[in-house]
């Protein structure tokens, strides 16, 4: 069994003007200690579907449908007071925005401490003398010294690394980093990631890894989701994914991508590629293909049938129907 | 940080001789002559002239008002042209209901307004939120003393549960003093309440919005940390700015407060040494409340630093 599977998510928000399908039927699972990296263009829905997976969206906004099962139950269906047992601890989240997403008026020691306190029932001093340990982990110097610190005392980097401590604090089974270095300037952001990927082995956990960056896919993940529109167009095995991919839309994201395993030397490591045109509003209902609007091998067939998702070959899925299949059935 | 308290107590000096010079000047203009007043309805031309001379009255303006502050830095503002007893022992009588209803006030005003405004925030464009800004609009615009009469008719006359008037020196007991304040306090308190709670809902609806409040939910607190540490937290320097400012707010309804319940406070001798023209008095409690209120500012400057780690002095 996987750790986590989300089965044909949903998520509408409702807006004054209409619906907004911010995910629409998405579906996939994350192994214990696996990487799944999350792709696609700005407002694709990655960040919408990893808070569900935390509940952390509006509630009366934010309708669901489906299932994210995690260890077995399904996480839309749990009680709030059961949801928090989770937060924080089971799972845990790394934001985009190191230099907001700390509380300016509290010590990082005390909120470090606070998961452990909630979640471990350490006492005030415990609680301290792990955060201690915690900084000295993600690689902060002086920890003794830096636990009494506020967030605006340290660097960008910095306050990253302790957010990531913050995260491992209680040792989470399944850490979701939302574009945890996109924030960052390129130097911290390789520091950030060998970080992630040391502790990772380390910890042990899974993690869902959301970012616009193919050369970090390429470095991080396991298994590559690319989204579009609220859905999952392709999803495959890193490598696979990187030699053949299989969707105009991956393809088209792939426009500068480094060679896999190899960082760019002096720039920023391959960028999502522009594609030309416009993602479709989320507010209407599309009953071809989404992509079919920009896709450059786009027949009058796929503007009416949408395309299933479907296995390409083992272990690689894609929603085109003119992706090219093996010919060994997967 | 001791340098800046420095700074700011010598910075008072020049904001109290404005507020004494204003005080001063204004009572020199209004009509009536303090040493006819004195004299009373009997004195003959002569013994007016008489007075006047001894209180100095017929020195320029310049020179009374330098004898005034002269003597008021020494800690004496002068004598009562009605009872003859020092500005300062009639002060001290008359201190202690008023501070009382402050801070009795305070209290129930902050420990009212500041929950009710999170909450509204939290719930923002729900029913509670409504009620909470109702209730806000209504503190606001109803005047001090209708809100008096309303409650001592209500809770005094028709119930019978509180005292409709007059004040339970603490001495006499800590049951009789609250409950002499009830009352009091709540129709002193009502615009009070209503001017924290809309700042601390505004505060808090901006606060609530950002990235450290979804962190902070992220890690799994329960709401009411997540509201009343993480958020309120930050949301605390204009509240508790405002809480200073409203001072001013209690200030003038004291004395329409202790008027409506027959409190003998500093209200009440405020009314009627207006009524008597008795100027030393009323420069006096004027200069006691424009001194109270430059020290509450400068507490509330203060308690920034304790409240945000990033400012310093
Ligand atoms: N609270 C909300 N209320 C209404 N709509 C929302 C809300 N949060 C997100 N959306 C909508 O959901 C869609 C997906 O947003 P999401 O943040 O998941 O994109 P993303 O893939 O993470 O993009 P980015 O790469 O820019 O972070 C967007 O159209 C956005 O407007
Ligand atoms: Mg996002």
């Amino acid at each position: 069994m996987s750790l986590l599977s989300v089965e044909n998510l949903q998520v509408h928000f409702r807006t004054p003007d209409g619906v907004n399908r911010a995910v629409d039927g998405v579906s996939f699972e994350i192994g214990s200690g696996e990487t799944l990296a999350i792709v696609g263009e700005s407002g694709c829905g990655k960040s919408v579907t990893s808070m569900s997976i935390l509940r952390l969206l509006p509630e009366p906004q934010a309708q669901f449908a489906g299932a994210i099962r995690f260890e077995g139950r399904d996480l839309l269906a749990l009680p709030d007071r059961e949801m928090r047992k989770i937060r924080g601890n089971a799972i845990s989240v790394v934001f985009q925005e190191p230099m907001t997403s700390l509380n300016p008026v509290l010590t990082v020691g005390r909120q470090i401490g606070e998961t452990l306190r909630l979640h471990q029932g350490l006492d005030a001093r415990q609680a301290e003398a792990r955060a201690v340990e915690m900084l000295s982990l993600v690689g902060i110097p002086e920890p003794e010294r830096r636990v009494h610190a506020y967030p605006h005392q340290m660097s960008g980097g910095m306050r990253q690394r302790v957010m990531i401590a913050i995260a491992l604090a209680c040792s989470p089974r399944l850490l979701i980093a939302d574009e945890p270095t996109t924030a960052l300037d390129v130097t911290i952001q390789a520091q950030i990631l060998d970080l992630m990927r040391d502790l990772k082995h380390r910890v042990g956990a899974a993690i869902m890894l959301i970012t616009h960056d193919l050369g970090v896919v390429a470095e991080v993940a396991d298994r590559v989701m690319v989204m579009y529109a609220g859905r999952k167009v392709e999803e495959a095995a890193v490598a696979d994914l990187f030699r053949t991919p299989r969707h105009p839309y991956t393809r088209g994201l792939m426009g500068a991508v480094p060679r896999l395993g190899v960082r760019a030397q002096g720039r920023a490591p391959g960028r999502l590629a522009e594609i030309p045109g416009m993602v479709p509003s989320l507010k209407t209902r599309i009953d071809g293909c989404v992509f079919a609007g920009r896709c450059p091998d786009a027949k009058d067939f796929c503007r009416l049938h949408a395309p299933a998702l479907e296995s390409k070959s083992p272990g690689h899925l894609a929603a085109c129907h003119f992706a090219p299949k093996d010919a060994r059935p997967a | 940080m001791l340098g800046f308290i420095l700074r700011r107590l010598l910075a008072t000096i020049p904001v109290m001789l404005v507020v004494g010079f204003f005080v001063f000047g204004l009572l020199s203009l209004a009509p009536g002559d303090p040493a006819a007043i004195v004299a009373g309805d009997q004195a003959s031309p002569e013994d007016v002239q008489r007075i006047r001379a001894s209180l100095g009255l017929d020195q320029p303006f310049l020179v009374r008002f330098g004898t005034w502050g002269g003597r008021i830095l020494q800690g004496d503002l002068g004598t009562s042209l009605f009872t003859n007893l020092p500005v300062t022992t009639m002060i001290a009588q008359r201190i202690q209901p008023t501070l009382s209803l402050m801070l009795v006030t305070l209290a129930i005003a902050v420990s009212l307004a500041v929950p009710l405004g999170v909450v509204a925030a939290w719930r923002a464009g729900r029913l509670v939120d409504r009620c909470v800004m109702g209730f806000a609009v209504l503190g606001f615009s109803v005047p001090v003393f209708v809100v008096g009469y309303v409650l001592a008719y209500v809770f005094a006359i028709k119930l019978a549960w509180l005292p409709a008037q007059g004040y339970a020196p603490i001495e006499a007991g800590v049951r009789p003093w609250l409950a002499s304040l009830i009352l009091p306090a709540t129709t002193l308190g009502c615009a009070y309440v209503a001017l924290i709670a809309r700042v601390t809902r505004a505060t808090m609806l901006e606060v609530l919005q950002q990235d450290y409040v979804r962190t902070a939910r992220a890690k799994g607190l329960g709401q009411g940390t997540v509201l009343f540490l993480h958020a309120l937290k930050n949301a605390a320097i204009p509240i508790v700015t405002v809480i200073g400012i409203g001072i001013a707010l209690l200030i003038g309804g004291a004395v329409v407060t202790e008027t409506v319940f027959a409190i003998p406070g500093l209200g009440r001798l405020t009314v009627d040494a207006i009524l008597r023209r008795d100027y030393p008095v009323i420069q006096g409690i004027v200069l006691l409340f424009s001194f109270t209120y430059v020290l509450v500012n400068l507490v509330i400057d203060l308690s920034y630093t304790l409240l945000d780690p990033r400012i310093r002095y």
